[in-house]
């Protein structure tokens, strides 16, 4: 009895009929904090006092980096959930996950790309954080590649969720690597962000962005399970009666 | 394995012929790597080509950046280690495949052994015909690269230590990618993102070695990765191999 | 709190930084877009096949009621 919402949040079907509820809100409520956060971030926080305005892209380019990897390991989890409870959505939520999560990194990475020219007079720094965002992206387009090159889609979940799973073992391994390595060859002359030391003034429209950027990926989530949802259960009844109502 | 009874005692994967008369034809893990042993020796083109293929692409890297010494002698450590990890990647393809063909890959899965210690043992013997080979023959690579002294005795070292880990790690890939026609590049794009922390150490250890400082932090930390591969990346190639064969 | 520059040029040119902020920004409304705008387009299309397939299930119903095979030109549709 107490596990019932559990089975029936495996049930595609159950799945599709309530999360078209909550789409309008999610996406209504996403779509305001990112517009407060971006003009408030663009146009009223203050500027940076080293770095100028270049500084705003902090706005776009640390949310985006939090939801790439919160964004991998969203994608281990729901595999994981899969191989274990052999639940069919959560399988189709980690195919979901995966070409956003990659999108999102390739912000961040671009994003970061983009600041570094005006900051450091360069857009490439092999600097410790981008060089494991960049290995992150790769580890996202090796699930990518590994869903695309299966026929049959029950393989391809399962080979998938695997790779996440051993992915997500290595992550804290690679950043801690790739911090050593970094310190090794570029004693610590380049501070990117004094993090800890963020005006509230530029922290808030920052806090809006961020939980701004989470609601958009819960949508986009949502969106790309539905339509995976769609393709997947193509041959029952209530898809066919679904699209045979055109919605 | 509740199916394990039902069915005769697998009888390993070996041909009887393969073992002297009278021995046990048990899939246990000393067997299995004496049998992968030999069958490894009696393919000589699969171990002569990634050496061959090590020797060859760092034969290139003069043609591609000049002879001149100073700058070969920099750039030794981090091509050798970067070769050695290619090397050992493009041999990984056919680790699992031909037990795949044959079916004796799904007979592994249904004996009462359990398939870490097979994992392991086919992986042992891969490295034992690739890495060490690979690590022995690095010298010569870098006496002809002009890598400094000191470096010679760390760059064996490191190799020995880092490409059983690279051997271990890529099992995971190769086992995901079994079923797969043709899964080399595949294979590559999935494994290399997980080989960065072993290149990190590796590469790093040579280069505090021919700058004359203790390399033993280095070392400690591959044979640490080395632990932790060993204990879990048989665990998850095991797990794929399942997944590969369950059809 | 008030609004930080003196006028909208002001505001766009961002004190020379203005290229690189607005490209961060474009790149990343553009992505987001994309990436809402993918299932959606995917829908329909799946949409659309399955308006086909449905077409071609009746026009297979219909041949089979007058019994002998019609043979339809693309004209026809």
């Amino acid at each position: 009895m107490a596990w019932q919402w559990f089975h029936r949040l495996g049930s595609p079907r159950w799945f599709y009929e309530k999360s078209s509820a909550w789409l309008p809100w999610l996406a209504g409520a996403s779509v305001l904090l990112l517009l407060v956060g971006a003009a408030w971030g663009l146009g009223f926080a203050p500027q940076d006092a080293k770095q100028g305005n270049s500084y705003r892209i902090i706005y776009i380019h640390v949310p985006a980096s939090f939801l790439a990897l919160a964004g991998y390991y969203l994608m281990a989890i729901s595999g994981a959930i899969g191989l274990i409870w052999k639940m069919k959505l959560s399988f189709v939520v980690m195919r979901a996950a995966a070409p956003i999560g990659a999108a999102l990194t390739f912000v961040a990475l671009l994003t970061g790309a983009v600041w570094g020219k005006p900051t450091w007079g360069t857009y490439w720094v092999w600097d410790a954080r981008i060089t494991s965002m960049l290995i992150l992206f790769f580890l996202y387009v090796g699930v990518i590649a590994l869903s695309r090159a299966f026929s049959r889609d029950q393989l391809a979940d399962k080979a998938c969720a695997l790779l996440a799973l051993v992915g997500t073992v290595n992550i804290p391994i690679i950043y801690k690597s790739v911090d050593w390595w970094f310190t090794l060859h570029q004693p610590a002359t380049i501070k990117l962000t004094e993090s800890s030391s963020i005006d509230p003034s530029m922290f808030y429209p920052l806090l809006t962005m961020i939980i701004g950027f989470y609601g958009f990926y819960a949508w986009a989530l949502i969106l790309h399970t539905r339509t995976l949802v769609l393709q997947r259960e193509w041959r029952t009844q209530w898809v066919q009666k679904l699209m045979g109502e055109g919605r | 394995m509740p199916r394990a009874d039902r069915f005769p005692p697998a009888p390993g994967y070996s041909s009887p012929a393969i073992l002297a008369p009278g021995e046990r034809c048990g899939p246990g893990f000393a067997g299995l790597l004496r049998v992968e042993l030999l069958l490894a020796l009696r393919r000589r083109s699969d171990i002569a080509n990634p050496l061959l293929f090590f020797v060859t692409v760092l034969a290139l890297l003069p043609i591609g950046v000049g002879p001149e010494p100073a700058l070969l002698a920099r750039l030794a450590p981090g091509m050798i280690w970067v070769m050695a990890l290619l090397a050992t990647l493009l041999s990984q393809e056919s680790l699992f495949r031909s037990d795949f063909e044959d079916g004796s890959l799904e007979q592994l899965t249904l004996s009462p052994q359990p398939l870490y210690f097979a994992v392991l043992a086919k992986v042992a013997v891969h490295w034992l015909v690739t890495g060490l080979p690979l690590a022995l023959l690095s010298p010569l690579l870098g006496l002809m690269l002009n890598l400094p002294a000191a470096g010679y005795g760390c760059l064996v070292l490191s190799l020995l230590l880092g490409t059983a880990s690279l051997s271990l790690i890529g099992s995971v890939g190769a086992a995901l990618t079994v079923a797969l026609r043709r899964p080399g590049l595949l294979l590559a794009l999935i494994v290399m993102p997980l080989y960065v922390p072993v290149l990190i150490f590796g590469a790093g250890a040579v280069q505090a070695a021919i700058d004359g400082y203790a390399y033993g932090v280095q070392l400690a930390v591959l044979a640490a990765l080395l632990a932790g591969a060993a204990a879990l990346a048989p665990l998850a190639a095991a797990g794929a191999i399942r997944i590969s064969t369950d059809s | 709190m008030e609004f930080q520059f003196a006028s909208l040029a002001d505001f766009l040119a961002m004190n020379g930084h203005g290229p690189f902020v607005w490209v961060a920004y474009g790149v990343t409304l553009a992505t987001m877009a994309g990436l809402l705008l993918q299932p959606v387009l995917r829908k329909r299309q799946l949409q659309r096949e399955f308006l086909r397939e449905q077409r071609i299930r009746a026009r297979r119903a219909d041949s089979r009621q007058i019994a002998a095979p019609v043979m339809e030109t693309a004209a026809a549709e």
